[in-house]
């Protein structure tokens, strides 16, 4: 297997778009191949995240229509789909297919276009990610299933729920505190106080408005080569050191959703497969998709013990500069998550990072750093490790 | 190998009065809601056994926001079984008002309620519900 990086990066602001799929993708890859300084004609297949294009758009093919729209008809152009896990996977396949050598030029990302659902259909619609016979007729939402897991995280570590909302409350401050700065995010610009996130209203108890994150229309993507070529067509190649993926079945298979098992399974792959540890991670985009979620995904990828995560918040150790820099992008909270394009912006985030490019949110010195991406019911789980290769 | 317990044949059981699940032959683990395989060992062999219907709440979560189709506020839970599995339930007869920490650890009965088939949900569903004692 061969050496793989990244050589260009490219999304669009998260947000509310009037621009379709296709549109929001094609932006987003010219952007990340001008970055790589190749010719569209270079690219060799195009691979799109997306979780539910059929339903917001009537879209299928839509890798096939993805690549044409940029003049890529005739290069094999496939979908990935694995929920808001979607476009990591597609990265991860780019990634495995450059390694192999049947591809030199990989384009690869996710687009998404949530906010043309009203927020009912929307909730149905990512409903869909919860076993659809026993589990989404309870009207199980997805803040509910993470509800559950604040719930029973509370309840395992004997922790009051006050106290857990409290750390819950400044994951969303500190997202918000990051993401303001962001030009990219969906909360760019936009200042939000500790009483706004306790004054919102209830979703699934105890998550309020401000533990979720918000509805979202984006798209990111990235351009994956041989290392080799990276390091000549640009200065500063970012190297894919490790990458591991998981899944898993129905929440309640699950059991104890505080540590969800497909996250242990393929964050210990992409650990391996780089030869690092937690401890050698300076910069990491997480799936905070609700607060609750990034306290226990720093747990579960190795940056404080379990039980200590929520802990770990109060302390200020997740902030940028702290222990270890926790979502500097304003993550899913508050940059957005046009769920197919999450991967790809949390891997456009990460480069930046380690190329020094992100200004106000920089964490200074990060030579390596991690993404960790969530689909579904903790069914999908999916790493990318990416360390400076100049 | 014809799959023996199916989501159509689950619910065409709670219509007659059964709670159906799925007990391993080789480990004698419990898989509920079923699956081609054993939860624990992966065994293909197991038999359709009938359930207590005892389950303890685990978590639960008061929904205010709901999915389409559905009327809020109401209670999602999860719920370890006697047998062992975990099921998704609703908790019915219960105030979503009253609910708080101290639901956890309560034990109840499991039933189901017919829930109205939608564009996406692949025919006729049911949702598990549980009845605290």
């Amino acid at each position: 297997m061969r050496q793989v990086a990244i050589a260009g990066v490219g999304m669009t602001k998260f947000g509310r778009s009037e621009k379709t799929q296709v549109e929001m993708f094609a932006e987003a890859a010219i952007d990340a191949i001008k970055e790589s300084n190749l010719n569209i004609k270079d690219i060799q297949a195009v691979y799109v995240g997306n979780a539910d294009g059929n339903v917001e758009e009537g879209q299928s093919v839509l890798a096939s229509m993805c690549a044409a729209d940029i003049g890529l008809e005739g290069v094999p152009a496939t979908r990935f789909e694995g929920a808001c896990s979607s476009s990591t996977v597609a990265i991860i396949n780019a990634f495995a297919w450059v390694a192999s050598g049947l591809y030199d030029i990989v384009l690869a990302g996710g687009t998404e276009r949530q906010r043309i659902m009203e927020t009912s259909l929307a909730t149905r619609v990512m409903g869909f990610g919860v076993h659809s016979r026993y589990e989404t007729p309870t009207g199980l939402s997805f803040p509910g299933i993470f509800a559950m897991m604040a719930h029973l995280y509370a309840k395992k570590y004997g922790v009051s729920l006050s106290e857990l909302k409290e750390a819950m409350a400044k994951v969303s401050f500190k997202a918000h505190k990051n993401g303001c700065t962001n030009e990219k995010a969906q909360f760019f610009g936009k200042v939000v106080t500790m009483e706004d996130i306790h004054q919102s209203p209830m979703v699934a108890s105890p998550l309020q408005v401000f533990d979720c994150c918000p509805i979202s229309d984006g798209a990111a993507a990235v351009v994956v080569t041989s290392a080799d070529i990276a390091k000549r067509i640009i200065s500063k190649p970012v190297l894919i050191a490790g990458i591991g993926q998981s899944s898993a079945g129905s929440v309640s298979s699950q059991k104890d959703i505080t540590r969800p098992k497909a996250r242990d399974i393929s964050a210990k792959r992409a650990y391996d497969m780089a030869g690092l540890t937690p401890k050698d991670i300076d910069v990491c985009e997480l799936h905070d998709c609700f607060t609750i979620a990034e306290i226990v995904a720093t747990e579960g990828l190795g940056f404080f013990d379990f039980g200590d995560g929520y802990k770990a918040v109060l302390r200020g150790d997740t902030e940028i500069g702290g222990k270890i820099s926790i979502n500097p992008s304003g993550g899913i909270k508050a940059k957005g998550h046009p769920v197919g394009a999450t991967g790809a912006a949390q891997v456009y985030e990460i480069a930046k990072q380690l190329r020094g490019e992100c200004g106000p949110r920089q964490v200074e010195g990060a030579k390596i750093g991690m993404t960790d991406t969530m689909g579904g019911s903790f069914a999908s789980l999916a790493h990318i490790i990416l360390r400076r290769g100049w | 190998m014809q799959y023996l317990l199916t989501s159509n044949k689950f619910i065409a059981g709670f219509r007659e009065g059964k709670f159906l699940g799925l007990q391993c032959n080789e480990c004698g683990v419990y898989t509920v809601p079923p699956q081609k395989v054993c939860s624990e060992c992966h065994s293909e062999n197991m038999k359709i056994v009938e359930l207590s219907g005892n389950g303890e709440v685990q978590t639960f979560t008061v929904i205010h926001v709901p999915a389409e189709g559905f009327n809020p506020p109401y209670i999602v839970s999860l719920v370890k079984l006697e047998e062992g599995p975990w099921v998704v339930a609703n908790i019915i007869d219960f105030a979503p008002e009253q609910a708080n920490m101290e639901l956890i650890g309560k034990k109840g009965k499991l039933g189901y309620k017919e829930i109205k088939p939608d564009a996406f949900s692949g025919g006729e569903r049911i949702a598990l519900t549980l009845r605290i004692i």
